[in-house]
C-alpha cells in the first residue's frame, strides 16, 4: 500500500486537522508515514499545504515528487489546481467548490470551475453548505475528508476510529459531529 | 535501549522528546520559525513539567545560550534551540562555549532555512561550527534527531564540548513515526568541578582552551569516521573498475537520493551518508577511490563541496558549484533526480491560478497602525519608515506598502536613528514589542543619548504573533523601560490601534514626527490571533 496525498488550502481552513486525522488513522494502521507541513510567516491568509505520504513501506522523502500524488485534498478550488503538477495522470483531486477570495486578482469563477473539470478525476463539494445542512457548521474540513476516503485506501471505519481519538478531548458532540461529518462527505462523494 | 512507544511527530518534537529522555534539565530559546515547536513540546510534556525542566521563553538568542551554558557550568544538561539567523545573535556565546567547554552536555540544536520560507537568508550553520571547531550532527530521519539527542549529550560530556544538531525546514516541520523510549533518563546532579580556570577566558586561560580544542580536531574527525550517523552504502563494483558516479549526501538531502534510487533502480551507485562532523576525509578518500565521478547532495550551502573541492578545478566533484544541483534554494526529489540523469517532466500550474501572499490578519492592530501612518506620511515629499521583523513586515505588501527596511531583529530603530544622522527626516521606526525587548531596547538607548530625530512606533499585540503567538518577555513593561532607557515622558503615548481611534492616533504621529527628538508611540491591542485562542479557552 502507498498512497501520497497533497493537502492545500488557505492559512486557517484546518487542513492540518485533516492531516492529523489521516495520520492517526495511520498510525494505527502500522503503516509508515512522513507528513511534511507549513508553519509560520505563510500561515497568514496565504496559500498553505502539506504533504502526506502513507506507506507499508519505509517512505524515505518527506517531499512528494511532481506526477506523483495519488489525491490532491483543497479546502479550496484555486488552491487544488495549484498543485495539479503534483498529481498522478489517474490521480483524484477533492475539493471545496467554494471559493475564498482574499486577494484583489482572484480568477474568475467560470474560467475557475473549466480549469478544475479539466483535471481527469475530480470531485468538487459546496462543503460549507452541506456542514450547514448537516447541522455540523464547524466540520466542513471533515465532510472533504469523507469524500476523499475512497481515494485514500484506508477504509471508513480506519478514519471514523480515528476521528474519534483526534476529537475525544473535545467532549461527545464534537465526536458525533464529526462522525457524521465524515459520512456525510463520503456519501456526497458517490452520488 | 528497550524503544517501546511509537509516536507520530514533527522532527523539532523528536528533538524535544529526545532531549527530555536523554536527561535534559532545561532548554532556552527564542521563538523563530522553524524552531519553535521543540520549546513549544518541552512546555507541554508531562515529563518535563512534573521535573519542572526549564522552557519559559528567553528575551534572545544570546540570553538562551548564555543561560543554558550556566546550567551546564552547573553539570546539568542543557539545550538552546533557535532558526539558524538566531545563532548570528548569540555568535559571541556560541563560539566562546567551546573554549570554555561544558559541564553537563550541552546542545545546540539551529533550524537553517533554505528557500528562506520564513526567513530574511539561507545561511548554513554548518560553517559557524566549523570554525568554532564544535562537532555536528544533522539527522536524516525524525528516529535519528530523537535518537541524536542521547547521543549529543553524551558525545557533548565525553568530549567536553558542545554539540550544534543541525536541521533544516522540512527536517523541522515534517511528520514520521518515531520510537521512543519509556522511561526517561534522570537528570544529572548538580556538580562542583568545573575547573575554574578553564571557565574564565582570559587571555592567558583562553589560549591553552584554545589549544586543546585545536588538538581534540583530529579525535572529533576520527570519530565521525566510525559514527553509526555515516555510513558507505556501496554496491562495490569488481576490483580494479570504478562506478562511474558516487554520491555524498548529507542529513535529509540523503532521503532524496534514496527516493530517487527506489523509483529509478537505474540510479543507484555507491552513496557516503554524512550525519556527523567534522568532515571524515577518510570516508571520502574511500568512496572517491572507488568512483569516477562523485556528486555532493546537500542542503543548504556547499558545505562539503566546499571541503572536497578545495582550491582545484577537478572535473571529478560535482554539485551545487558545478551546476548539477541549483546554486541556492531547498532541494527535492525532483531536483536530485534530473542531477542523476532523470528526465524530470513537470506539468505546469494551471494560468488561472493567482498567487495568494501572506497577509495581516482581518482585526489586527497593525492594520490601523499603518492605515495611521501612511495618512500623516502622505504630507511629506520623502518619508522613510524603517521596519522590523514580524507581522507587521507584511506592512512592504499592499494595500500598506508601508515600510521601506527589513533587515534583522530590531535594526528599525538603529537604522532609522543612522538615517535620521545622514539628515532625514521624518525617520519612523515600526517594531513589535518582542522584537524590541529581543534586540530594539538597546539602539533605542543609543538614540535617546543622541537625541535623534526619530520617531519609533512599538506596536504592541502582547505577544510574539508571527510564530504563533508565544509569550513576550515585556509585556506590561514597555513604557517603564522607555521612560527608564530615558524616553522623555511627554513623547511616550500609549494609543489603542482600532478603526475608530484612527484620528487620535495619526494626530498622535504627526506632533511627533514634529518633534526633533525621540518620541515613542506605543499602539497596543492583542493579537486578532491569540484574542480568538483565549476567548475560546476562556468559554471551556
Amino acid at each position: 500500500m502507498k498512497t501520497d496525498i497533497i493537502l492545500c488550502g488557505v492559512g486557517g481552513q484546518g487542513i492540518l486537522t485533516i492531516a492529523t486525522i489521516i495520520g492517526e488513522a495511520a498510525l494505527a494502521d502500522d503503516l509508515y508515514i512522513k507528513q511534511a507541513e507549513v508553519h509560520g510567516m505563510s500561515q497568514r491568509g496565504g496559500d498553505v499545504q502539506s504533504m502526506l505520504r502513507l506507506s507499508s513501506d519505509p517512505i524515505f522523502s518527506d517531499l512528494v515528487p511532481t506526477g506523483s500524488a495519488d489525491v490532491i485534498i483543497s479546502m479550496e478550488p484555486m488552491e487544488a489546481l495549484r498543485y495539479v503538477r503534483y498529481l498522478k495522470p489517474d490521480g483524484w483531486v477533492i475539493t471545496s467548490s467554494a471559493p475564498l477570495v482574499n486577494i484583489p486578482n482572484y480568477p474568475d469563477a467560470e474560467a475557475l470551475s473549466a480549469e478544475l473539470s479539466r483535471q481527469p478525476h475530480v470531485i468538487a463539494l459546496d462543503i460549507e453548505r452541506l456542514a450547514k445542512e448537516n447541522a455540523v457548521p464547524r466540520s466542513s474540513n471533515v465532510i472533504l475528508l469523507g469524500a476523499a476516503a475512497h481515494a485514500l485506501g484506508l477504509g471508513l471505519d480506519k478514519l471514523e476510529a480515528a476521528v474519534r481519538r483526534v476529537f475525544e478531548r473535545k467532549g461527545d458532540a464534537v465526536v458525533e459531529a464529526n462522525v457524521k461529518a465524515l459520512t456525510v462527505g463520503k456519501e456526497a462523494a458517490v452520488c | 535501549m528497550v524503544n517501546e512507544k511509537r509516536l507520530l511527530l514533527l522532527g523539532d518534537e523528536a528533538i524535544a522528546q529526545g532531549a527530555i529522555d536523554a536527561g535534559l534539565s532545561g532548554v532556552y530559546a527564542y521563538p523563530g520559525t522553524p524552531s519553535t515547536e521543540i520549546t513549544e513540546y518541552i512546555q507541554k510534556n508531562a515529563v518535563a513539567r512534573e521535573r519542572g525542566l526549564h522552557s519559559q521563553w528567553c528575551t534572545n538568542e544570546k540570553t538562551a545560550m548564555e543561560a543554558a551554558l550556566g546550567m551546564s557550568f552547573m553539570g546539568k544538561r542543557a539545550m538552546v534551540c533557535m532558526k539558524h539567523v538566531g545563532l548570528n545573535v548569540c555568535a559571541d556565546p556560541f563560539v566562546n562555549s567551546a573554549m570554555t567547554g561544558v559541564g553537563g552536555g550541552l546542545v545546540v540544536v539551529v533550524a537553517d532555512d533554505p528557500s528562506m520560507h520564513s526567513s530574511q537568508d539561507e545561511q548554513d550553520s554548518r560553517f559557524y561550527a566549523k570554525f568554532a571547531m564544535i562537532p555536528t550532527l544533522e539527522p536524516s530521519s525524525q528516529q535519528e534527531a530523537y535518537d541524536m539527542m542521547a547521543a549529543a549529550f553524551d558525545y557533548s560530556e565525553r568530549q567536553q564540548l558542545p554539540v550544534l544538531l543541525r536541521v533544516t525546514t522540512r527536517m523541522a516541520h515534517s511528520r514520521a513515526v518515531v520510537r521512543v523510549v519509556d522511561e526517561a533518563r534522570g537528570e544529572n546532579p548538580i556538580n562542583y568541578d568545573a575547573e575554574a580556570a578553564n571557565w574564565v577566558l582570559l587571555p592567558a586561560n583562553a589560549r591553552r582552551r584554545n589549544d586543546k580544542v585545536t588538538a581534540q580536531q583530529p579525535q572529533l574527525e576520527a570519530d565521525a569516521a566510525v559514527s553509526d550517523y555515516n555510513s558507505l552504502e556501496a554496491t562495490f563494483q569488481d576490483a580494479g573498475t570504478k562506478s562511474a558516479l558516487g554520491i555524498i549526501a548529507s542529513g535529509i538531502a540523503y532521503n532524496y537520493v534514496r527516493e530517487v534510487f527506489a523509483a529509478h533502480p537505474g540510479t543507484a551507485c555507491p552513496l557516503l551518508k554524512i550525519s556527523q562532523y567534522p568532515l571524515p576525509k577518510e570516508l571520502v578518500r574511500r568512496l572517491m577511490n572507488q568512483c569516477e565521478r562523485v556528486l555532493i547532495v546537500e542542503e543548504g550551502q556547499p558545505f562539503i563541496e566546499e571541503q572536497v573541492r578545495g582550491v582545484s578545478d577537478i572535473t571529478a566533484i560535482l554539485g551545487r558549484l558545478t551546476g548539477e544541483l541549483p546554486r541556492t534554494g531547498e532541494l527535492t526529489p525532483d531536483i536530485v533526480a534530473q542531477a542523476l540523469g532523470i528526465d524530470v517532466r513537470q506539468a505546469a500550474t494551471p494560468d488561472v491560478v493567482a498567487a495568494r501572499p501572506p497577509q495581516l490578519c482581518q482585526g489586527c492592530g497593525h492594520r490601523d497602525v499603518y492605515a495611521a501612518l501612511n495618512e500623516v506620511l502622505r504630507e511629506f515629499d520623502h518619508p522613510r519608515v524603517f521596519g522590523d521583523i514580524g507581522c507587521y513586515t507584511l506592512g512592504f505588501l499592499p494595500p500598506f506598502r508601508a515600510i521601506h527596511s527589513c533587515v534583522d531583529m530590531g535594526a528599525s530603530i538603529t537604522m532609522a536613528k543612522g538615517a535620521a544622522d545622514a539628515g532625514q527626516w521624518p525617520a519612523v521606526a515600526v517594531i513589535g514589542d518582542s522584537t524590541f525587548t529581543h534586540s530594539g531596547m538597546t539602539g533605542l538607548l543609543d538614540a535617546v543619548n543622541e537625541g535623534a530625530d526619530i520617531t519609533v512606533i512599538i506596536s504592541d499585540n502582547l505577544t510574539t504573533a508571527m510564530t504563533g503567538g508565544q509569550d513576550s518577555a515585556g509585556t506590561s513593561k514597555y513604557e517603564a523601560i522607555c521612560r527608564g532607557l530615558g524616553v522623555d515622558e511627554e513623547h511616550l503615548h500609549v494609543v489603542v490601534p482600532l478603526p475608530k481611534n484612527i484620528p487620535e492616533i495619526t494626530r498622535i504621529i504627526r506632533e511627533e514626527i514634529n518633534y526633533h527628538g525621540v518620541s515613542v508611540i506605543i499602539p497596543r491591542r492583542e493579537c486578532i490571533q491569540t484574542f480568538k485562542r483565549h476567548s475560546k479557552e476562556k468559554k471551556a
